[in-house]
């Protein structure tokens, strides 16, 4: 299932306001609001590079974030990316 | 219509038509200061059911430019909450102009208290009695926010007393102020109250937000900080065009969330309630 690429928004599709902690994103195509907790902003800003496979899009994040010791970080992701393809802010490219 | 009365509330005009009479001389009445729009931006139709009901057992059907398909009649003895409620109508779901919150609003130096919560929290019989005690009356239903400048708009229509709050704004104000009781209402028992002629003579002036608070009736004083992501979602939930007004609905309440101090109160009595909302004030607006 690795090989399944995911697509975001360009970032001028989103307007974001950072509030304790939470993001709050009204996503212009849709009018909707989200309000998302770490890490899916930052997993959005990894995917404003281009589409990318959870592996790749783990390298990505791993670049700029120390995720420490954490053992199932790749199921961790999928679950996240699941929660944003449901809520319609990333898809299948 | 057969009867109609203009008004303006706030910087809203409302023509309200009805095939009775009797609802309509109580809204000239308890509306007497207000002035009379030009041209009105809702307009709110009371009608009989059926011809024949509007002699034999009145029945009040609300309309206006917008409708709710299953709206129930009202007894035309309920005539003025008709009204109402056709008035909140078109306001929660026309008004464009302004950022809409369900909530009430007083004023002081130029700055706004706004208060909102769930139906019996307690915020229209706050705002009125704050209203007799040395704060502007602003709205005990809507707030207005303007979306460019941020600024709080009154819509100071008649209160709408409940149940126990008959009981405590009749021991605050003349009998004149004071509409007919409407018993046994959907609602529960209903009387309005003409606001103070201040708070008419003003409605026009804005104010700065400049505190928000949560009230909650019957419960041991208390008081709350609330994260801003918690507020921001109750207060789309107390906005009733929030999602109709896009982005622009978005800035303007993020901005509010992010500036204006908020607490949430439990309160057991209303003096409870006045002493800790003058603490608050002090403290953070």
């Amino acid at each position: 299932m690795n090989t399944i690429a995911y697509r975001a928004d360009r970032p001028e599709a989103r307007r974001v306001i950072l509030l304790d902690g939470v993001a709050l994103i009204f996503h212009r195509p849709s009018g909707l609001t989200h309000i998302v907790a770490p890490p899916a902003p930052q997993i959005l800003e990894a995917l404003e590079a281009g589409d990318a496979a959870p592996a790749m899009l783990l390298e990505r994040l791993q670049r700029d974030y120390d995720f420490g010791d954490s053992d199932d970080l790749d199921a961790a992701l999928k679950a996240r990316l699941a929660e944003l393809e449901t809520s319609g802010l990333v898809w299948r490219a | 219509m057969k009867h109609e009365f203009r008004v303006t509330v706030g910087s809203v005009g409302f023509r309200i038509g009805s095939d009775w009479k009797q609802p309509i001389d109580q809204l000239a009445a308890l509306y007497a200061d207000y002035p009379t729009p030009e041209i009105p931006d809702f307009t709110v139709r009371l009608f009989a059911q059926r011809p024949w009901r509007r002699f034999i057992r009145p029945s009040v059907m609300i309309g206006g430019d917008y409708m709710l398909p299953d709206a129930a009649p009202l007894s035309l003895a309920h005539g003025l909450l008709a009204a109402e409620m056709g008035m909140n109508l078109q306001m929660a779901l026309g008004q464009r102009r302004y950022l809409l919150l369900h909530a009430s609003a007083v004023e002081r130096d130029g700055k706004a208290l706004l208060m909102t919560g769930h139906s019996g929290a307690g915020k229209s019989t706050l705002s009125a009695l704050l209203g007799e005690r040395g704060w502007r009356f602003m709205g005990d239903e809507f707030a207005l926010i303007d979306m460019e400048t941020g600024a709080l708009h009154a819509f100071p229509r008649m209160v709408s007393l409940k149940n126990e709050a008959i009981a405590v704004m009749e021991n605050e104000v003349t009998a004149e102020r004071l509409g007919p009781i409407m018993r046994d209402t959907p609602k529960g028992d209903i009387r309005h109250l003409r606001p103070p002629k201040e708070a008419v003579a003003r409605m026009g002036e804005p104010a700065k937000p400049a505190l928000l608070l949560f009230p909650r009736f019957g419960h041991a004083s208390a008081v709350r900080t609330v994260g801003e992501a918690e507020i921001f979602v109750r207060l789309t939930q107390a906005s009733t065009n929030y999602v109709a007004l896009g982005e622009a609905g978005f800035d303007a309440l993020s901005s509010l969330v992010q500036k204006i101090p908020t607490r949430a109160i439990d309160y057991p009595d209303t003096q409870s309630a006045i002493a800790s909302v003058e603490r608050l004030w002090a403290e953070l607006a």
